[in-house]
């Protein structure tokens, strides 16, 4: 039987649906840490990112923190913090968060700092103040890329939380990780394709988003670049 | 450090093995993503289906297609290597795209002017100075792909990964330390090198200016801007 036969015949019974290790009661899970930590990233990484590419300081230390981000492995990370914290919230909080931070602090930083200064410039010179600047013509501006970032971080966060699993977080990651424990390939394949689409869910939610929220004028553009 | 010492066989035998699993899938994901983006830009019409599918694949946890394909390719290096290959074009395939595509449109008419045909414009002017973006995707492929390689580890194949659940199970924080840095540092070492080759494959880029860089560094961020586009 193939991988998709055995994730199918795994999804459709009705076990799954049901109860404290059922599919619904995970994917709750998963969302929740994703979104806490996608939380907690946000409201540090955007104004971050808002105000370095403001006053367009700081862009070694954005790409040196990028860099290191991408460099660390995650599942070194958790396991690292886990056993020093000796499983406490922080043991996978800190990790997803700390993962989530670059990219949105990026591409917020890039996008702020990609606005082509004739238009600040004629922003300033209708009597805008910095602050003005900044929320009305270069955050709109930067949209695209900030939701870039948030995506790329989104994708990530949910990854992550997935491989936690493997230092007894709950959600989808469960399903791997105790039908690897137990050999069970059935609930290894199941577990997996549910992460797949929670995967594809979460591009598809940017996508609608960035439909939704970039301005249409610059929607065009962006298309054609 | 003791127990760095001690057990220096074991790691660089994992070394090698983690570099295998890493490098080899970045080297697939050049040699097919600079034809495939050729075609790209030559053919407009067959890079939005290409964007779409590249930005699928980015999105995908490595996890679960490590586990998708150990039904297929068993427990073998393979079941590593093809998603991290899947994840590197998912990079590398906008960049080359938006390398060829940053050629000023003067620089192309010059070519036709000199007598260039249309495949030996892409081939020798296109191309060369599409180096530094792709180049930056590059980076980003080759340093993502090092750190993911040990996640493959809880199906039992991942380099240096190995360290990561043995001192999990061990409880045992000096082993994860040595991986963990061993891991930060080889990404290093290996984004030095593509920064050093880039240098050496694009003199006439080292007399510009720090801003003209600027558009190539920005690259160096998300691997390319048209990740964004879908």
């Amino acid at each position: 039987m193939s991988f998709f036969n055995i994730a199918w015949q795994w999804l459709i019974s009705a076990h799954q649906w049901h109860g404290a290790d059922g599919i619904p009661v995970r994917l709750g899970q998963h969302l929740v840490y994703t979104g806490i930590a996608l939380g907690i990233a946000i409201v540090i990484a955007l104004p971050a990112g808002l105000a370095m590419g403001h006053l367009r300081r700081g862009g070694f230390a954005v790409v040196t923190l990028a860099n290191f981000g991408r460099a660390l492995p995650t599942l070194g990370l958790l396991v690292l913090i886990f056993v020093l914290t000796a499983g406490s919230v922080a043991s996978w909080l800190v990790p997803l968060t700390f993962l989530a931070i670059p990219p949105i602090l990026v591409n917020t930083y890039e996008g702020v700092l990609g606005v082509d200064p004739e238009l600040t410039d004629a922003a300033r010179g209708m009597g805008m103040t910095g602050r003005q600047v900044l929320f009305k013509v270069e955050m709109p501006i930067a949209v695209p890329l900030i939701l870039l970032g948030l995506r790329i971080s989104a994708i990530q966060v949910v990854a992550t939380a997935t491989i936690a699993a493997y230092i007894g977080l709950g959600g989808l990651g469960r399903y791997i990780i105790d039908g690897l424990a137990s050999d069970q390939y059935n609930e290894v394949a199941g577990g997996a394709a549910v992460i797949v689409l929670l995967a594809l869910a979460v591009q598809g939610v940017f996508i609608l988003l960035r439909w939704l929220i970039v301005p249409v004028g610059l929607r065009r553009q962006t298309q054609n670049s | 450090m003791s127990w760095a010492w001690a057990n220096r066989d074991q790691i660089a035998h994992l070394l090698v093995s983690h570099l295998y699993l890493a490098l080899v899938p970045v080297l697939f994901g050049i040699v097919v993503s600079i034809p495939v983006g050729i075609m790209c830009v030559r053919y407009r019409w067959t890079w939005p289906p290409i964007l779409s599918l590249t930005s699928i694949f980015y999105a995908l946890p490595s996890l679960a297609l490590y586990l998708v394909l150990i039904d297929y390719t068993g427990l073998t290096d393979w079941t590593v290597i093809i998603p991290l290959t899947l994840f590197s074009l998912s990079v590398l395939i906008p960049s080359v795209v938006d390398g060829l595509r940053s050629v000023p449109q003067p620089v192309r008419q010059a070519a036709t002017a000199m007598g260039f045909g249309s495949m030996r414009q892409t081939v020798r002017v296109e191309l060369p100075l599409a180096i530094p973006i792709i180049i930056a995707g590059l980076r980003v492929a080759t340093v993502s792909s090092i750190s993911l390689v040990s996640v493959g580890q809880l199906i039992g194949i991942g380099g240096l990964g190995y360290f990561f659940t043995d001192g999990e199970q061990r409880d045992f924080p000096t082993e994860i330390y040595v991986a963990l840095v061993l891991i930060v540092i080889l990404a290093f070492i290996a984004d030095g090198l593509l920064v050093l080759a880039r240098r050496w494959l694009t003199p006439w880029e080292r007399g510009r200016s720090a801003r003209d860089r600027r558009r190539v560094f920005s690259a160096a961020f998300h691997g390319s801007r048209a990740e964004g586009s879908v």
